[in-house]
């Protein structure tokens, strides 16, 4: 009974700052503290009259489908590759697909910095943050589509194949429609992830900021933190939503392939 | 493990098969991981010479790391902050995933991680924000507790110091923790359990006996994946740490975007990795000479 206290606390914990978002986001006042004054609604005006931010928003928007592409694509061969068979080196070649999950961001900022401008002379743009982003994304999508991957029957490939398919059209008609679920969620996880990176961002962003890195630009001004909180209401909505969809996903993914839920994401 | 005694000989078509299809991932791995990680490495043993890098073999870096006190300081004080957040972390969730696992309706399990899962999803920066609303001198606890009378004045030592890094760095990292020591805890063997009470054996002693060692893995792989990234972390401590609070990797990017001495940043980057690195393999091997002391 303790322990059932002791979990709903710490829920509690972890959604703390969240549910605070929203009062300050309709807040009527400047500073961000207790206690509250007003209701209003002119901080999500504010959202959209801002040009910059319209911009940042667009560039983040396009180097986190990006992201979710490359990675999930990278994702589905290092997934599909460990789950057909066992290989030599299998083990440290899947090891250094997945470092990246534990690996200092900062680390990875640093080094894409140093080979981007010192060694390749090249400038910053959204595509190196694109590249560093597919870098961390993909971790998460081979952790997801492992489930999709290792959970199918190899019998049905084979009977495909008597059948008198090509390797690829049964990839395509047999067990693609079978991992479109995992896809989907290792799609949407990865453009969440890429949506909210700042650390690498922040060190490989170009002349055009990212969201993360113009919403940092503008926790630097007290009075522009309100805006900051409408702004984070939203994306808090908005990543909720496309986080059930993927959950929904993985479930109907992981009920298609026939197997017990074994755990989240990660 | 489907056809061990091949993997010695010829490969089959399915491996050549795998190989190829893991050989983009791989190969981007390389270039845009391993590379990159060697070009700092190269770039450590380097100098800054105003505008261009003289490219001269040198300690000169590392020597500087040594001598001067602030950079001992920033690794020492990272240290301590990492390996706090890891305790406090570690200690904190580990009656969350047990209480997942043992406690919550199998039905129900999925949702419980779902829940634990979404606010790690949502905009790191404004959570870290909300912390110094939630901890600051007007905020969110300090103003309960005047409120209700439990203080006179406002608590000062839970913002712009160390505690108030820990504290977001903690919360941060929650699913992290939970998730591995949750796996870990679904994979136990619940006769064993059963086994240990039927023979005798109190509930805290089937705990550390039997739960807590089959649990060990599921706790190292939380132990590894919280301590080894917050080193890597500036937004926290610039955000939270006030004056005092600040870690190396502030000082990391500090080098690397404001002083233009990429070098010495790469230096202070590798020097960073190596001592987290040298702590989590200690760490690895102490857990493993436990677990063979109990058998």
């Amino acid at each position: 009974m303790s322990l059932r206290i002791y979990a709903f606390a710490y829920l509690i914990f972890l959604y703390a700052p969240i549910l605070l978002l929203p009062l300050f986001a309709f807040n009527d006042a400047t500073v961000i503290a207790f206690p509250l004054s007003g209701f209003t609604t002119d901080w999500f005006a504010r959202l959209a009259e801002t040009r910059a931010l319209h911009d940042a928003v667009r560039n983040s928007l396009f180097i986190a489908v990006m992201t979710a592409l490359f990675s999930t694509i990278l994702g589905v061969c290092a997934a599909r590759a460990g789950a057909m068979s066992h290989f030599p080196g299998k083990r440290g070649i899947m090891g250094l697909i997945m470092i990246p999950l534990v690996l200092p961001e900062i680390i990875v900022a640093v080094a894409l910095l140093v080979v981007m401008v010192q060694v390749l002379g090249l400038g910053l743009s959204n595509w190196t943050i694109i590249f560093a982003h597919t870098l961390i994304c993909t971790p998460f999508s081979v952790a997801i589509l492992n489930g999709a991957f290792q959970n199918l029957d190899p019998a049905m490939e084979e009977a495909a194949l008597d059948l008198g398919e090509t390797r690829w059209s049964a990839f395509r008609l047999v067990i693609l429609p079978l991992v479109t679920p995992g896809i989907v969620s290792s799609l949407l996880i990865s453009f969440t992830i890429s949506l909210d990176e700042f650390i690498i961002a922040f060190f490989l962003t170009g002349a055009n900021p990212t969201m993360p890195v113009y919403i940092w630009s503008l926790l630097r001004f007290p009075a522009s933190v309100p805006v900051v909180m409408a702004l984070g209401t939203i994306l808090v909505a908005l990543s909720v939503l496309l986080l059930t969809i993927a959950e929904i996903f993985r479930r109907r993914g992981l009920a298609r392939a026939g197997v017990k839920d074994t755990g989240g994401f990660l | 493990m489907k056809h061990p005694e091949m993997a010695r000989g010829a490969l089959t078509a399915d491996q050549k098969r795998s190989m190829a299809l893991v050989a983009p991932p791989f190969l981007y791995a390389i270039a845009l991981l391993a590379v990159p990680v060697g070009a700092i490495l190269l770039f450590s043993f380097w100098t800054q010479d105003f505008m261009d890098v003289d490219t001269t073999f040198t300690l000169n870096n590392y020597r500087e790391i040594a001598d001067q006190p602030i950079y001992g300081a920033l690794l020492g004080r990272s240290l301590w902050v990492a390996l706090c957040v890891t305790a406090v972390t570690v200690i904190t969730a580990f009656p969350v995933a047990y209480f997942i696992s043992f406690h919550v309706r199998s039905e129900r399990k999925s949702l419980w991680l779902f829940l634990i899962t979404i606010p790690f999803w949502t905009s790191y920066l404004i959570r870290v924000f909300l912390w110094k609303v939630i901890l600051g001198y007007n905020g969110v606890i300090n103003s309960s507790l005047l409120q209700v009378g439990l203080i006179e004045e406002p608590l000062t030592f839970i913002l712009y110091n160390v505690n108030a890094v820990v504290i977001t760095l903690s919360h941060a990292f929650a699913p992290f923790a939970i998730l591995p020591i949750y796996v870990a805890l679904e994979k136990i063997d619940r006769s064993l359990l059963e086994a240990a009470r039927d023979l005798g054996e109190g509930v805290i002693r089937t705990f550390t006996r039997v739960t807590l060692p089959l649990a060990m893995p599921g706790v190292v792989a939380a132990v590894l994946i919280v301590f080894i990234p917050v080193i890597g972390d500036y937004v926290t401590p610039e955000l939270m740490g006030g004056a005092g609070g600040k870690l190396i990797a502030n000082m990391i990017q500090t080098q690397f975007l404001a002083l233009n001495n990429a070098p010495l940043g790469a230096a202070l980057a590798i020097v960073a990795m190596a001592m987290v690195t040298a702590v989590a393999l200690l760490f690895v091997f102490l857990n493993r000479r436990w677990l063979r002391g109990r058998e």
